[in-house]
């Protein structure tokens, strides 16, 4: 007889969903059509950059220069056409230098064996300084006039949605696609379970590896345009911030363990929505920013105590490889 | 008669050559007897830089301009960026102080943590000018802005905006930890003690991001569609804040102040195409001269460091749809450092 169980996607879920109640029966102007397009608008970037860490994590791996494949390839698209680049020329060149930052990241971690915390932690540091030394001239990127037409990736709305949840969406369908309905999604997938039988089995586990950081770097690449079209402006210095943690935290929080092998679009989904919930309540309580940090965290804290002691670690379930 | 005439003529003709002769025996020149001891005491000076970190329009305009003023005279300049890092910043003033550079300029990140060791680098020999952040040790010299000022007059231009209007008002902070949020704050809650009929419905910290001042901005404009105004706290992260206005469709209807340093594209366009209805600026190109000037003051009055003290507040530029188009309400970088 099966045991019935929660596992830590559906904790998160009901604490979802218990969050959610709260708010919609306490909180004057909460459950509203407009502030639940708010929510989720305030959150589509996040959501974006964790399916790029989602892919990776699922092949047991992290890649934490995902902020500044966000904030590099981005600003590097606003300022050419502030200086006088065309905007495809720009675009192709922000796509080249992401895919450049994916390959060098699966090189370093497929074929020179770096583990991927200290090859991503590098390259992340040296895309950063090289976007501060070599390519801006600002921190903050401003939007010229050249870019007219660009900002509808992130402003307004279709069909009274607006974009950055239409993208969010998009991004959504087409990594869904990419790990549910091709022979690819399924290789990363085998590598995360299990990565000497991927290779035994005849899997082409290194080069899957590689494709994992480049398709991570491009989605990355996509989140940050979507910032840069919905702030009119590309501030490079969110490399600095913790959002990287918040990426992570969506990832993890959602229920896609960093041993790898496990999770999906859904469970990135879950995640951006717990934390959506949480930072748009407090904001409409006018919590002030420490109050904020506090409760975010002993939410965490509440999240992965009841995993833990709903599913005991032990030597079977356990995998090479956990962070 | 005709003699007569003649003479007249004569007098006239020998009068304007006095007047011709005169300044020519003057040329043989007159020395000036100051400039040369100016020109001693700033040769192969060396001025040293510490901002919280470079590219930004604030501390690149700085930089910019402070070179363009004293690297003529032979001033030679050191640049020690932390980049946003509080601890390598006094690691750079500590062996700045054991390098001791002729003058100090220092950007400080926050009141106290620099603050002993500018006062030690004073009784060293060196002369420390604080710029835009002053530090609990009152040095030689401050150039910057007034905070409280500028929290003040944003917020009588918000509640100017606010008459016979719903009254509701929110506040965007900068960080939690920034001294310069907290005067600026301090300024906000001046001028609302005078005006007990307008409402704050929320006042949170953005961290100086766009990406978060937007998120916020919008929740609180869908729980308030009638809020009548905004206070920012740096037309950096205002942008989000008013991508948030135009987003709802608000603009002009929701009244932004914000300030920065008046860079014409942070400010000026921003403020003409309506993203900002008011843009409290502190004009870095003359916060950059006033610092030279007073430089070349200290440098060349040869008083002792720490014996005297003074403070130089910035005159703010209040930018507005009136003066955004003129040639002198805001600076380009690029011109700067040219």
């Amino acid at each position: 007889m099966k045991r019935f169980r929660f596992n830590q996607q559906e904790i998160v879920f009901v604490v979802f969903a218990a969050l959610f109640l709260a708010f919609s029966i306490f909180l004057n102007g909460f459950l509203t059509a407009d502030n639940m397009l708010t929510l989720l608008q305030n959150v589509a970037v996040l959501g974006i950059l964790g399916l790029a860490m989602a892919i990776v994590v699922i092949g047991r791996g992290i890649d934490l220069s995902l902020i500044a494949t966000l904030a590099v390839p981005g600003g590097l698209v606003l300022q050419m056409v502030q200086n006088g680049h065309s905007l495809p020329a720009s675009l192709l060149a922000a796509g080249l230098l992401s895919i450049a930052i994916g390959l060098v990241n699966g090189w370093l971690i497929a074929y020179a064996e770096v583990p991927p915390l200290f090859a991503t932690l590098a390259t992340g540091l040296f895309v950063a300084g090289l976007g501060q030394a070599a390519l801006f001239q600002l921190d903050v990127v401003q939007w010229s006039d050249g870019m007219a037409g660009f900002e509808r990736l992130g402003q307004g709305s279709i069909l009274g949605i607006p974009t950055s949840i239409v993208m969010f969406a998009i991004a959504c369908l087409v990594v869904f696609v990419l790990l549910r309905r091709t022979r690819w999604g399924a290789y990363i997938y085998a590598i995360g379970d299990n990565p000497f039988a991927a290779r035994v089995t005849g899997i082409p586990s290194r080069p899957i590896v590689v494709l994992q950081y480049v398709l991570a770097a491009l989605i990355g690449c996509f989140a940050g345009l979507v910032m840069a079209a919905s702030v009119n402006s590309m501030p490079t210095r969110i490399f600095n911030s913790t959002l990287i943690y918040d990426v992570i935290l969506v990832v993890v929080l959602g229920g896609i363990g960093l041993s790898g092998g496990r999770g999906g679009v859904v469970n990135v989904i879950i995640g951006t929505l717990l934390i959506g919930t949480m930072l748009n309540g407090m904001t409409i309580l006018n919590i002030p920013y420490a109050g904020q940090n506090l409760i975010k965290g002993v939410v965490l804290l509440i999240a992965v105590i009841t995993d833990t002691f709903l599913n005991p670690r032990n030597e079977e379930t356990a995998q090479q490889g956990d962070i | 008669m005709l003699r007569a005439h003649q003479f007249a003529c004569g007098i006239i003709a020998g009068l304007s050559f006095t007047s011709v002769a005169v300044p020519a025996l003057a040329q043989q020149g007159l020395d000036e007897p100051f400039q040369k001891s100016f020109r001693e005491a700033l040769a192969g000076k060396t001025v040293a830089y510490v901002p919280v970190a470079m590219n930004f329009d604030l501390t690149e305009g700085w930089y910019a301009g402070l070179k363009k003023e004293l690297e003529p005279y032979g001033v030679k300049f050191e640049i020690r960026d932390p980049n946003w890092n509080t601890n390598a910043g006094a690691q750079a003033v500590t062996s700045l102080i054991s390098e001791k550079p002729a003058v100090m300029v220092i950007h400080n990140p926050d009141v106290q943590t620099y603050a002993k060791l500018l006062q030690r680098a004073e009784n060293e020999g060196i002369y420390v000018i604080q710029i835009n952040m002053g530090s609990a040790y009152r040095s030689s010299a401050f150039v910057g802005a007034n905070w409280i000022e500028i929290g003040e007059r944003q917020t009588e231009g918000v509640v100017k905006a606010c008459e016979g209007k719903s009254n509701k008002i929110a506040v965007i902070q900068g960080a939690l930890s920034a001294a310069a949020s907290a005067y600026t704050l301090k300024g906000v809650e001046n001028v609302l003690a005078k005006h007990p009929e307008i409402k704050v419905v929320s006042s949170q910290a953005a961290d100086w991001d766009a990406a978060k001042a937007k998120a916020i901005t919008q929740t609180v404009l869908k729980q308030n569609p009638d809020l009548c105004g905004i206070v920012g706290f740096w037309d950096g992260m205002d942008i989000g804040t008013a991508a948030a206005i135009k987003e709802a469709g608000l603009t002009g209807k929701v009244f932004l102040a914000t300030s920065g340093g008046g860079e014409r594209k942070g400010a000026c366009e921003l403020v003409k195409n309506g993203s900002f209805d008011l843009d409290m600026s502190y004009d870095v190109p003359t916060q950059a001269a006033q610092m030279a000037g007073t430089i070349k003051w200290l440098l060349s009055s040869g008083a002792k460091p720490g014996s005297i003290k003074g403070s130089e507040y910035t005159t703010l530029i209040p930018i507005t749809k009136d003066n955004a188009d003129s040639q002198t309400a805001c600076w380009n970088l690029s011109d700067l450092k040219k």
